[in-house]
C-alpha cells in the first residue's frame, strides 16, 4: 500500500520522460500515451483512496520513506511520502481533473505539431503536483513546488514563437521565484528552530517555539503562497499566464497548481494557529485579493483573463478561510475542490468557444453562441451557476460556509472580513453574468479574423465535450454531496482540526444576505449587457474600469519600480564593473605602461649616447668610490 | 611501500601531454584520439582512487606518498587525499574527456598545408598538462609542492586562452578579435600577483616553522600536528598576515569580488571548452585550497576574517548575478553567473557549519557539471552562428529543438532548480549560512531570484520568439555534441535526486575540517527532536 | 724620466679615445678609438708594473692584448657585414633594434 504512493508520482514522471525523450516516433501516439499515464495515476489514486476509506477515521495516514536524499551532518532530508485525508483529497482532485484535461487536450491540441511535447509537459506537471501534496517534509514539498513552477513555465510558453507567450512564461517563473524565496527562508527558519523540516516533528512541536519565530515562518510561508496562488502583491503573473493553451489554464491556473498556496497554509495550520499575527496577514491578503481579482475580472474583455481574475478572487476566498484557523480550514479545502470542478469546467468551456471561434478571445466579438454550441453552453452555464453560488449547486455550499466563517471570526475583524466576502460574492455574480451574457446571449458580434474569414462556430469533438460534461456534473453535485451529514468535514477533521465559530449573525441571515447580493449582482449585469446591445469595441469607461483593465495599475507599478529600476541598476553596475573595479587595475597597468614609455625614450638607438651613459656611469662610480675613501 | 596511485594519476596525463605534443604534424586525428585515450585512462585511475578511498577510515589523508625532495629546505614530495580532494579529482578527470570532445575541432588548423605548425597537438597536450597539474594540486599535502603546481598551471592556461580563442570573424561586443591576448595577459597577471603574495606567505610559514621547530617544514600534517601539540605557536598578527597571503591567491583564483574581472574576459575570449576548463576545473583549486590550507593551517585567523569574507561573498553573489543580467554576450553572462556561484561556495566554506561546508564542497562538483553543460551547449550554439551576442539569436528552439532543450536544462541547473544537482548544494549552503548568520542567509537567497532572471532572459532572447533570418537552417546537435551533453545532463539529474554517493565521501572530510577550526554547528531552539522521541 | 709622465700620457690617450667614441659616427673610427683606449690602459698597466716593481700589470697587459685581438676579429667582421648589407659604416644607421 505504502509503495503505491511513490508509484503515484513516478507514473506521470515516467510518462514525461518517455514523451520528452522519445523523439519523433511518438509524435502521433503521444497524446494517448500521455493520457494513459495520467489515467494510471488516477487508478493508483483510486486504489489508495479505497485503502484509506477502509480504515478507521483516526488511522487514515500512510507514511513511506523511499530513500535518504541529502544526509549531511545534522541535516537530514529524506524522499518520504505522507498520505493523509488532506493529501488524498488533493491527489484525487489532481489526478481526476488532470486526466479529464489530458483527454480534452487530445482534441484541443490535435492540430499542433508539437503536441507530443505538450503532453510530456502535462505529465511532468502532474508528477510535480502530486509530489507537492504527498511529500512528508517541506524540502521535498519545495521540489514539487518548483517543479510545478517549471511545468507552468514550459506550458505558458508552449507557443514559444509568440514573444508574448515567452515573456508571460518568464514573468510567471520569476514572480514565483520571489515566492519560492519565501518558502526556502521558511524552511531554513524551521531548520534553525526545530533542527528538522519534516512535517511530523515540526507541526507537533510548533507550540514549543517562540511566537516571534513562528510568525516569521508564517509570513514567509504566506509569501510563498502569494507567489504560487497569485495573491496580492504577487498576483501579476496570472493574467499573462493565459497566453498558454487553454487546457493548461484550466488544469494549472485554475484547478490545481494555483491552489497549492492554500494547501501549504492548511498543511502548516499548526504553525499559523500559534502565530495570530501571521494569521491576520493571511486573512488580509485573502480579503484584498478576493476583491482585487473580482474587480479586475469585471473589466476584462478577454474571456480567459476575466476567468483568471475570477480564479484569483476565488483563491482569495480560500486563503481567507485558511487564515481563519480551525474554523476555516475545512471550508477552504472544500471550496478548493468545488472550485476545481467549476473553474476547470468554465475554462474548458472557454477553450471550446475559442476553438469554434478561430481562437478569438475578445468576448465583445462573441454573442449568441448558445444555439451553435449547445453542449458548451449547458456545461458552461452550470459552471456559471455554481460559481455565483446558485442555491443547490456546489459553489453555494462551499462559498456560503466561508462567508459564515468570516463573520464568525468575531469582533470588528469579523464584520470587515464578512463584509468583504459578501461584497466579493456580489461582484462575482456581476462579472460572471457579464461573461455569460456576452458569450452566449445577445446578437452575433462576430468579426472576421486576420485572414478575413468569419468564424463558423461549431460544437467541439467528443474528446473535448466529455470532460466538460463530467466537470459540469461535479460542479452541480459536489458541494451538495460533501454537505450531506458533513461528510467532507468529518473526512478532513482528523488532519486539519475543526472548531465551530460563534457567528454574531445566524447562518440563515448570512445565506439570505448572500442571495440578496447575488440577485443584485446579476441584475446590474443584466441591465448593462442583457438589455441593451453591446458595442464591439470597448467604451473608454470610467477611471476605475480603465485601471481595472490594466490590472489596477499593478503591472505599471512593477514596470516602473522593479523593471526600470532593475535595468538602471544593472546598467550602472556594468558601468561600475568596467570603469571602477576593472578601471583601478587597468589604470595601474596604464600608469606603469606610461612610465615605461617615457623611460623608453632614453633608448634612442645611437651608440654614442649609450657610450655617454657608460662613461657617465663609470665616472659617477669612480667618484663615489673616491668619496667613500675620503670619508 | 604501497603502489603510488596518486603519482600515477598525475603522471599519466603529464606523460600523455608530452606524447600528444610529439605526434607528427600530419597525424592530427591520431593526436586527438591519443589525448582522449589518456584522459580516459586518467578517469579510470581517478575512479580507482574513489573505490580505494575509505570514507570511514581514521586520519585525515589516505593513499599517502611521502619522499624527501629538497632536503635543505624541508620540501617534501608529499601526496594524500581526503574526501574532498578525491571527489574533486574525479570531477576534473570526468570533465576533461568531455572538454576534449566538445573542442574536437576547435584547434584544427585554419588552412591545410602548414606542415610545421601543429596547433591541434598543442591544444590537446596543453589540456592534458593542465589536468596533470590540477590533479597534483588536489593531491599535494606539502605547501611548497602545492604552490609550484598551483602557479605552473598558469603557463598552459595562458597559452590555451591566448592561443586558441574563438574563431576569427566572430562578432563580439567590442568587435575586435585582438581582445584575446588582452584576456590571456590579464588572466596571467592577476593570478601571478596572487601567486607571488602567496609565495611570500609560504616563505614566511617556512621561516616561522624553522624558527620554532628547529627545522623548517612545509608539510601540512606536520604543521597541523605541531600546532595541536602546542609546539608551534603563531603570534596572532603573524597568523593573520600569513592567512591573508594565502587567501588572496585563492580569492583571485576563485574568483571573489573585487578580484573577479579577469574571469569574464578570459571566459569570453577563450573557446567554450577552455572556458569550462577555467571555471569548472582550474578555479576549483582556489576554493579547494581555502578549505585545505587556509582553514587547516590558520584556523584562528580564518575565524577572525570570516565577517569580511562573508560580506565579500554576498557581494559576489548579488553583484555577479546583477551583472549577468546586464550582459549582452552569452559567454560573459555565464562567466558572471559563475562569479555569483563562486560567491555561494566561499560563503558556504566560511559559514563554518557542517551544512555550509558540505554544501560548498558539493557545490564545487555540481557547479562544475552544470556550468560545463550550459557553457558547452552555448559553445555549440556560438560556433553555428559565429556570434556571441545574445541579440543575434532568436527562435532557435524552432530550428534546433534538441539544442534549445539541452540549453534550457543547463540553464535550469544554473538557476538551481530542485531535482537537478545544484539545488541540493545551494540549499545546503543557504541553510548552513542561515543557521549562523540569518541575515546573510536571507540576503543570499535573493540570488536565486536573480539567477532565474538572467537564465530565463537569456533563454527567452536566444531560443524563443520568431525565428531570425540568420538562425534559419541552423543544424541541431550532432551525435558528437549530444554525446558530450547527454551524460552531463544525466549526471545532473542523478546527483539531484540521489547525491548520497558523493556526500558520504565528503562528509567525514568536512567534519574533520570543522574540528580543525574548533567550530560546532549552532543548536536548534527547540531541543533535538530526534533525542526527544 | 719620471714614470708618472707615462701615466699622464695614458690618461691623455684614453681621453682622446673616449672623445672619439662619443663624437665620431664612423664605425671604423670608433673602433680605432676603442683600441686607443685599450692601449692607453695597457700603457697605464705597464707603468704601474714598473712603479710597484712586480709583474702583475704586465701580465694583465698581455691579457688585454689577447682580448683586444679577439675583439678586432669579431668587431671588424661585424662592421664589414653591416657595411656590405647597408653600404654605410655609420653607427647611427644601424638602429634595427630601436623600437
Amino acid at each position: 500500500m505504502e509503495n503505491l504512493i511513490g508509484l503515484l508520482v513516478v507514473a506521470p514522471l515516467l510518462g514525461a520522460a518517455v514523451l520528452l525523450c522519445g523523439g519523433r516516433r511518438l509524435d502521433r501516439g503521444g497524446p494517448w500515451i500521455g493520457t494513459l499515464f495520467a489515467a494510471a495515476s488516477l487508478a493508483i489514486a483510486a486504489v489508495l483512496f479505497a485503502g484509506l476509506l477502509g480504515r478507521d477515521a483516526d488511522d487514515r495516514t500512510l507514511d513511506a520513506t523511499a530513500f535518504s536524499w541529502v544526509p549531511v551532518g545534522g541535516f537530514r532530508a529524506d524522499v518520504g511520502f505522507h498520505l493523509d485525508q488532506l493529501s488524498m483529497t488533493f491527489v484525487l482532485l489532481i489526478t481526476g481533473v488532470g486526466t479529464l484535461i489530458h483527454l480534452y487536450s487530445v482534441g484541443y491540441m490535435a492540430h499542433d505539431e508539437r503536441r507530443r511535447r505538450f503532453f510530456g509537459y502535462l505529465n511532468l506537471f502532474l508528477a510535480a503536483m502530486l509530489l507537492l501534496v504527498v511529500a512528508d517534509n517541506y524540502l521535498l514539498l519545495y521540489v514539487g513546488w518548483e517543479g510545478v513552477g517549471l511545468a507552468s513555465y514550459l506550458l505558458i510558453g508552449f507557443w514559444q514563437h509568440k514573444p508574448s507567450a515567452a515573456t508571460a512564461a518568464k514573468k510567471a517563473f520569476i514572480v514565483n521565484r520571489v515566492g519560492d524565496m519565501g518558502l526556502s527562508i521558511a524552511i531554513m527558519l524551521m531548520f534553525t528552530t526545530f533542527g528538522t523540516f519534516a512535517f511530523g516533528p515540526v507541526l507537533e512541536r510548533a507550540t514549543e517555539a517562540g511566537e516571534g519565530k513562528l510568525t516569521a515562518v508564517g509570513l514567509m510561508l504566506l509569501l510563498a503562497a502569494c507567489g504560487k496562488s497569485a495573491q496580492v502583491p504577487l498576483q501579476s503573473w496570472l493574467g499573462d499566464a493565459m497566453e498558454g493553451p487553454t487546457p493548461v489554464s484550466a488544469l494549472i491556473h485554475a484547478a490545481t497548481m494555483v491552489t497549492a498556496g492554500v494547501y501549504l497554509i492548511t498543511r502548516s495550520g499548526a504553525i499559523f494557529n500559534a502565530a495570530p499575527d501571521a494569521q491576520t496577514a493571511v486573512v488580509t491578503v485573502g480579503a484584498v485579493t478576493l476583491l482585487f481579482g473580482a474587480i479586475v475580472g469585471c473589466a476584462k474583455d478577454d474571456i480567459k483573463k476575466a476567468l483568471a481574475g475570477s480564479t484569483m478572487s476565488q483563491i482569495g476566498y480560500m486563503i481567507l478561510a485558511a487564515g481563519l484557523g480551525p474554523i476555516g480550514y475545512v471550508f477552504a479545502i472544500m471550496h478548493l475542490v468545488t472550485h476545481g470542478f467549476f473553474k476547470a469546467g468554465l475554462f474548458l468551456g472557454a477553450g471550446s468557444v475559442m476553438h469554434g471561434m478561430n481562437d478569438e478571445v475578445d468576448m465583445r466579438r462573441y454573442g449568441g453562441l448558445r444555439k451553435y454550441m449547445p453542449v458548451t453552453f449547458v456545461t458552461f452555464g452550470l459552471g456559471y451557476l455554481a460559481i455565483i453560488g446558485f442555491p443547490g449547486l456546489s459553489g453555494f455550499f462551499s462559498k456560503d460556509k466561508i462567508i459564515e466563517a468570516a463573520f464568525a471570526k468575531g469582533g470588528t475583524e469579523g464584520w470587515i472580513l464578512g463584509g468583504a466576502a459578501l461584497l466579493g460574492a456580489a461582484i462575482t455574480a456581476y462579472y460572471m453574468t457579464r461573461v455569460m451574457l456576452l458569450t452566449f446571449f445577445g446578437e452575433k458580434r462576430w468579426q472576421p479574423d486576420e485572414r478575413g474569414e468569419l468564424p463558423h462556430p461549431h460544437e467541439s469533438p467528443r474528446t473535448m465535450t466529455i470532460p466538460m460534461i463530467v466537470l459540469a456534473v461535479g460542479s452541480v453535485f459536489a458541494g451538495g454531496l460533501f454537505s450531506i451529514n458533513d461528510v467532507f468535514l468529518k473526512w478532513l477533521e482528523p488532519v486539519t482540526g475543526h472548531a465551530e465559530g460563534h457567528s454574531p449573525v445566524s447562518a440563515l441571515t448570512v445565506t439570505a444576505a448572500t442571495m440578496v447580493v447575488l440577485v443584485i449582482g446579476v441584475a446590474i449585469a443584466w441591465a448593462q449587457y442583457g438589455r441593451r446591445p453591446v458595442p464591439v469595441t470597448a467604451p473608454r469607461g470610467s477611471l476605475l474600469t480603465r485601471a481595472a483593465r490594466r490590472d489596477l495599475l499593478q503591472d505599471d507599478f512593477n514596470h516602473v519600480v522593479l523593471v526600470r529600476g532593475g535595468e538602471h541598476l544593472t546598467r550602472s553596475l556594468v558601468y561600475v564593473d568596467h570603469s571602477l573595479v576593472d578601471g583601478v587595475v587597468n589604470g595601474t597597468a596604464a600608469s606603469v605602461g606610461g612610465l615605461s614609455g617615457r623611460m623608453r625614450k632614453l633608448q634612442n638607438g645611437y651608440a654614442r649616447s649609450y657610450a655617454v651613459s657608460m662613461f657617465g656611469g663609470a665616472a659617477v662610480l669612480i667618484a663615489a668610490t673616491l668619496l667613500m675613501r675620503a670619508v | 611501500m604501497s603502489f603510488p596511485l596518486l603519482t600515477l594519476t598525475a603522471a599519466v596525463p603529464a606523460v600523455g601531454a608530452v606524447a600528444t605534443a610529439a605526434v607528427p604534424a600530419g597525424r592530427r586525428t591520431a593526436a586527438k584520439w591519443l589525448a582522449l585515450a589518456v584522459s580516459l585512462a586518467t578517469l579510470v585511475l581517478a575512479a580507482v582512487q574513489l573505490v580505494r578511498f575509505d570514507p570511514d577510515a581514521k586520519g585525515p589523508f589516505q593513499l599517502t606518498e611521502s619522499h624527501a625532495w629538497i632536503k635543505d629546505f624541508g620540501v617534501r614530495y608529499e601526496l594524500g587525499v581526503d574526501g574532498i580532494a578525491v571527489v574533486l579529482i574525479a570531477l576534473a578527470a570526468l570533465l576533461i574527456p568531455f572538454i576534449m570532445l566538445a573542442g574536437w575541432h576547435d584547434a584544427d588548423p585554419q588552412e591545410s598545408g602548414s606542415s610545421r605548425w601543429r596547433p591541434t597537438q598543442g591544444f590537446f597536450a596543453l589540456i592534458l598538462m593542465v589536468e596533470a597539474m590540477v590533479v597534483i594540486s588536489f593531491e599535494a599535502t606539502d605547501v611548497f609542492l602545492f604552490y609550484i603546481f598551483f602557479e605552473a598551471m598558469l603557463i598552459p592556461m595562458y597559452f590555451l586562452i591566448g592561443g586558441f580563442g574563438d574563431r576569427a570573424g566572430e562578432r563580439t561586443e567590442g568587435g575586435a578579435a585582438a581582445q584575446r591576448s588582452y584576456a590571456a595577459v590579464k588572466f596571467l597577471l592577476y593570478n601571478l600577483v596572487g601567486g607571488l603574495i602567496m609565495l611570500a606567505a609560504v616563505i614566511g610559514l617556512y621561516a616561522v616553522t624553522a624558527d620554532q621547530l628547529g627545522t623548517g617544514t612545509f608539510s601540512l600534517q606536520e604543521i597541523v600536528q605541531a600546532r595541536a601539540a602546542g609546539k608551534l605557536d603563531l603570534a596572532t598578527t603573524t597568523e593573520r598576515a600569513l592567512f591573508l597571503g594565502f587567501f588572496f591567491a585563492f580569492a583571485v583564483k576563485a574568483p571573489l569580488w573585487p578580484l573577479h574581472t579577469w574571469l569574464p574576459n578570459a571566459m569570453g575570449e577563450a573557446t567554450a571548452p577552455v572556458a569550462v576548463l577555467i571555471t569548472a576545473v582550474v578555479d576549483k583549486v582556489g576554493t579547494f585550497a581555502m578549505l585545505r590550507f587556509c582553514l587547516q593551517l590558520f584556523p584562528e585567523a580564518s575565524k577572525w576574517a570570516t565577517p569580511v569574507i562573508v560580506v565579500l561573498s554576498l557581494i559576489s553573489i548579488l553583484y555577479g548575478a546583477l551583472l549577468a543580467v546586464g550582459q549582452r554576450d552569452i559567454k560573459r553572462l555565464v562567466a558572471y553567473a559563475s562569479i555569483s556561484h563562486f560567491g555561494f561556495i566561499v560563503l558556504g566554506i566560511f559559514a563554518m557549519t557542517s551544512q555550509g561546508q558540505s554544501g560548498a564542497t558539493l557545490y564545487m562538483v555540481n557547479h562544475g557539471i552544470s556550468t560545463a553543460a550550459l557553457m558547452l551547449v552555448a559553445g555549440f550554439l556560438i560556433s553555428r552562428r559565429g556570434s556571441r551576442l545574445i541579440a543575434d539569436y532568436g527562435g532557435v528552439q524552432k530550428v534546433a529543438p534538441v539544442l534549445a532543450g539541452t540549453f534550457l536544462v543547463g540553464g535550469l541547473a544554473t538557476l538551481s532548480l530542485p531535482g537537478l544537482a545544484p539545488f541540493v548544494s545551494e540549499f545546503l549552503v543557504l541553510v548552513g549560512t542561515f543557521s549562523r548568520y540569518p541575515v546573510a542567509g536571507a540576503v543570499a537567497t535573493l540570488g536565486i531570484v536573480l539567477a532565474a532572471l538572467y537564465v530565463l532572459v537569456l533563454y527567452q532572447r536566444t531560443m524563443t520568439g520568431p525565428v531570425k533570418e540568420e538562425v534559419r537552417g541552423m543544424p541541431d546537435l550532432r551525435a558528437r555534441e549530444l554525446a558530450v551533453v547527454a551524460p552531463l545532463i544525466a549526471l545532473l539529474l542523478f546527483l539531484g535526486i540521489y547525491p548520497k554517493p558523493v556526500t558520504q565521501i565528503l562528509d567525514p572530510a568536512v567534519r574533520h575540517t570543522m574540528s580543525q577550526v574548533h567550530k560546532a554547528d549552532p543548536k536548534p531552539d527547540v531541543n533535538d527532536v530526534e533525542a526527544a522521541k | 724620466m719620471n714614470p708618472v709622465n707615462y701615466l699622464y700620457l695614458a690618461a691623455l690617450l684614453f681621453t682622446i679615445g673616449a672623445a672619439g667614441v662619443l663624437i665620431r659616427r664612423n664605425a671604423i673610427v670608433i673602433f680605432m678609438c676603442v683600441e686607443l683606449m685599450l692601449n692607453a690602459c695597457n700603457l697605464a698597466f705597464v707603468t704601474f708594473s714598473r712603479l710597484h716593481g712586480n709583474l702583475d700589470g704586465q701580465i694583465i697587459a698581455f691579457f688585454t692584448m689577447v682580448v683586444a685581438a679577439a675583439e678586432v676579429v669579431v668587431g671588424l667582421a661585424i662592421i664589414v657585414t653591416i657595411f656590405r648589407s647597408r653600404h654605410s659604416a655609420s653607427v647611427d644607421d644601424a638602429g634595427l633594434l630601436k623600437l
